[in-house]
């Protein structure tokens, strides 16, 4: 186990920037998410610390080791899963797990001792035999899981493991993969575009655009409070609502944004709480069972491009109808600031509270 | 609202095109047609030939049964050109897989005039036959030997090679030209195979700490095994049937000694004018072709269940 350090990190093909200076630091046994949406660089990052690239600048570290160009990618302790799993389809499930081990010339009967570890700890024991194609997606994840993990590496890279399957596996195979990582402590990197996975299994949570780390911080942080308006219009779905200047409530030069389950009717709220209210006239309803999505618009803010979304939980029976204007309200503390030019979070100024619409 | 256009015009009735059996056969036909009057037909006359004492420029022959087949078999000429065959066309599939492999990895690198490379490596598969065991026979020539030359100068010869002179070194002039002239056409084949290595499985390999070798042998070349399988087919049946370049080379000499099957049946059989021998001598490369047809056509019907 050791911990991932990344210091101003670049990686260029051809003039594209795919990884535009990244410092990262992962310590020993976390798990983290790279998150971003497709073409950010986050695949780029994650093979470039397998050593599958080689960077155009900067240093990786790996327990303290600094993994220059010189150091191959089998020397770095390093198992890596990929998207499709890149099992070897011609070698049986034990010929796919032993075949690392056989890479660092372990003595047969340790191979033997090692592969059948992993997978009693998988509980693929039944499948030794059976060639690839014919497993199912779950089982194929866990093969390629004991063929990363037979090796003992410092480090552990996943590339969106959970993409090729199916919705209903996928939290089963989610929930396999964390309490794998936590039984064996392994320090891991796992990068997927797919927000719910990211706040699911990451200790911490990268948000990546455009080549750069835009946020590092728990998945609460991230969520609750986003370094600047990519990371809040990125995460959360439907993604965090965001207001042009509006006097009463920022300066000019600042978007003001909440979350549209934080957005609700203000009858919702006691008569002293600190409350933002708004005239919020709603569009149209959209029940979906557990909640209820209400599109529409501001008097303060309208722009038929991008909606007002308000996200009503199903305990809230309140009555909302379409074609209306209604009082809606967001508690004060949960409003976020930006600044508009360079997108960065703001502090709250902290005169302008009250009512919006007044 | 209302959709702007109205409900689209169907066709009134079916047309020819519609009737697929009938579209089918009519189409099947040539191809059929073109088996049975150029394939067919002198498969069956070769077979009839060969149990009959017919020559070339008569019209009247009668039938001799077993006895072609008896005095070929006998004849230690047609034993030295089975086994030549045999030797020529094991040791050419060899040395192509093993060139065509190592030039496509080379060829699948990205270096500088890769274009015109690529050009120069397809050059002996479209260069014709005859123009090229010319040039070869120059290369071998008693006196003029630029192999022999070359040695002698870089300090590895000391005596002379007469290549076209001795049954030995005239069956390996024979190889060389066959594989030279076949190995291209496999490397392209080699070559279109590698795009089918999915990437991330040798990435996932060189992760596993797999070198170049092991990559090479156990991942790589699996994958690769169908295409080569077919390149080698294909060769086989290329050098098996091909007369032109032994009897361009050597001639079957010295003393008939480097004949292969076609050279012994050509030279029997039309130059000899003993059609009977000649198609018995010819009908024994039945076994070889037919070996390589079976392969090809298992790989054709695997590839069309989709499962490797």
């Amino acid at each position: 186990m050791a911990a991932v350090e990344i210091r101003d990190l670049h990686k260029h093909f051809e003039g594209h920037r795919a990884v535009d200076g990244v410092d990262l630091s992962v310590e020993d046994g976390e798990f983290v998410v790279l998150l971003g949406p497709s073409g950010c660089g986050k695949t780029t990052l994650l093979r470039t610390i397998a050593g599958l690239e080689e960077p155009t600048s900067g240093e990786i570290r790996l327990g303290g080791r600094v993994l220059s160009r010189d150091v191959p990618p089998r020397a770095r302790k390093i198992a890596m899963m990929f998207q499709s799993y890149a099992l070897y389809p011609h070698r049986t499930v034990f010929g796919n797990i032993a075949f690392p081990l056989k890479a660092l010339h372990t003595p047969r009967d340790e191979i033997e001792e090692k592969v059948r570890w992993a997978v009693r700890m998988f509980d693929i024991e039944r499948y030794l035999d059976r060639y690839p194609r014919h497993l199912s997606g779950g089982e194929r994840q866990r093969v390629a899981l004991c063929r990363a993990v037979v090796r003992e590496p410092q480090a552990f890279l996943l590339d969106e493991p959970l993409s090729n399957l199916d919705a209903k596996q996928r939290t089963t195979a989610r929930d396999e993969l964390k309490r794998f990582q936590e039984d064996v402590g392994i320090t891991t990197v796992y990068v997927t575009h797919d927000q719910v996975e990211a706040m699911g299994l990451g200790d911490r949570i990268a948000v990546m655009n455009a080549g750069k780390v835009h946020q590092f911080g728990t998945p609460a942080e991230v969520y609750e409070h986003p370094a600047d308006i990519f990371v809040a219009t990125f995460i959360g779905l439907p993604p965090m609502n965001l207001l042009e200047s509006i006097e009463a409530l920022a300066p000019a030069g600042m978007l003001v944004g909440f979350r549209p389950e934080h957005f609700l009717p203000r009858s919702a709220f006691g008569e002293d709480e600190d409350v933002t209210t708004f005239r919020y006239h709603v569009r149209r309803v959209e029940y979906l069972g557990s909640e209820r999505y209400l599109y529409g618009s501001l008097d303060a803010h309208e722009d038929p491009e991008k909606p007002i979304i308000a996200r009503l939980p199903a305990m809230l029976r309140l009555e909302v109808e379409a074609d209306r204007t209604h009082e809606f309200a967001v508690h004060s503390g949960q409003l976020r600031y930006f600044d508009e030019e360079s997108g960065q979070r703001r502090d709250p100024p902290g005169a302008a509270r009250g009512r919006a619409d007044a | 609202m209302r959709l702007p256009f109205g409900p689209i015009e169907l066709p009134p009735r079916e047309t020819f095109a519609d009737r697929e059996s009938l579209l089918a056969k009519v189409m099947l036909a040539p191809a059929v047609l073109y088996v049975a009057v150029l394939v067919g037909i002198p498969f069956v006359l070769a077979i009839l030939l060969s149990f009959s004492n017919a020559r070339a420029g008569s019209l009247s022959f009668s039938w001799v049964g077993l006895s072609n087949y008896a005095a070929v078999l006998s004849d230690p000429t047609f034993r030295r050109a089975l086994l030549n065959t045999v030797i020529v066309t094991v040791a050419v599939q060899v040395l192509v897989v093993i060139l065509a492999t190592a030039a496509a990895m080379v060829f699948r690198a990205a270096f500088v005039g890769k274009r015109i490379m690529r050009f120069f490596l397809l050059l002996p598969w479209a260069v014709p036959i005859t123009l090229a065991v010319m040039a070869w026979t120059w290369i071998f020539d008693s006196t003029f030997s630029v192999v022999n030359w070359t040695l002698k100068v870089a300090g590895l010869l000391h005596g002379w090679l007469y290549w076209l002179g001795s049954p030995t070194l005239g069956l390996i002039a024979i190889i060389i030209v066959q594989v030279w002239r076949l190995f291209p056409f496999a490397t392209v084949i080699v070559l279109a195979g590698m795009t089918s290595i999915p990437q991330d499985v040798v990435e996932a390999a060189i992760m596993d700490g797999a070198g170049f070798w092991r990559r090479l042998f156990q991942i790589e070349l699996p994958f690769l095994l169908p295409v080569v399988t077919v390149a080698v087919l294909f060769g086989i049946v290329y050098t098996a049937t091909n007369m032109s370049v032994v009897y361009l080379l050597t001639g079957g000499g010295p003393a008939d000694s480097t004949h292969v099957l076609p050279t012994l049946a050509f030279q029997r059989g039309i130059e000899g004018l003993d059609l009977g021998q000649g198609a018995a001598i010819a009908l024994f490369l039945l076994p070889f072709l037919l070996v390589a047809a079976i392969g090809m056509l298992r790989i054709a019907r695997r590839s069309e269940m989709g499962s490797p």
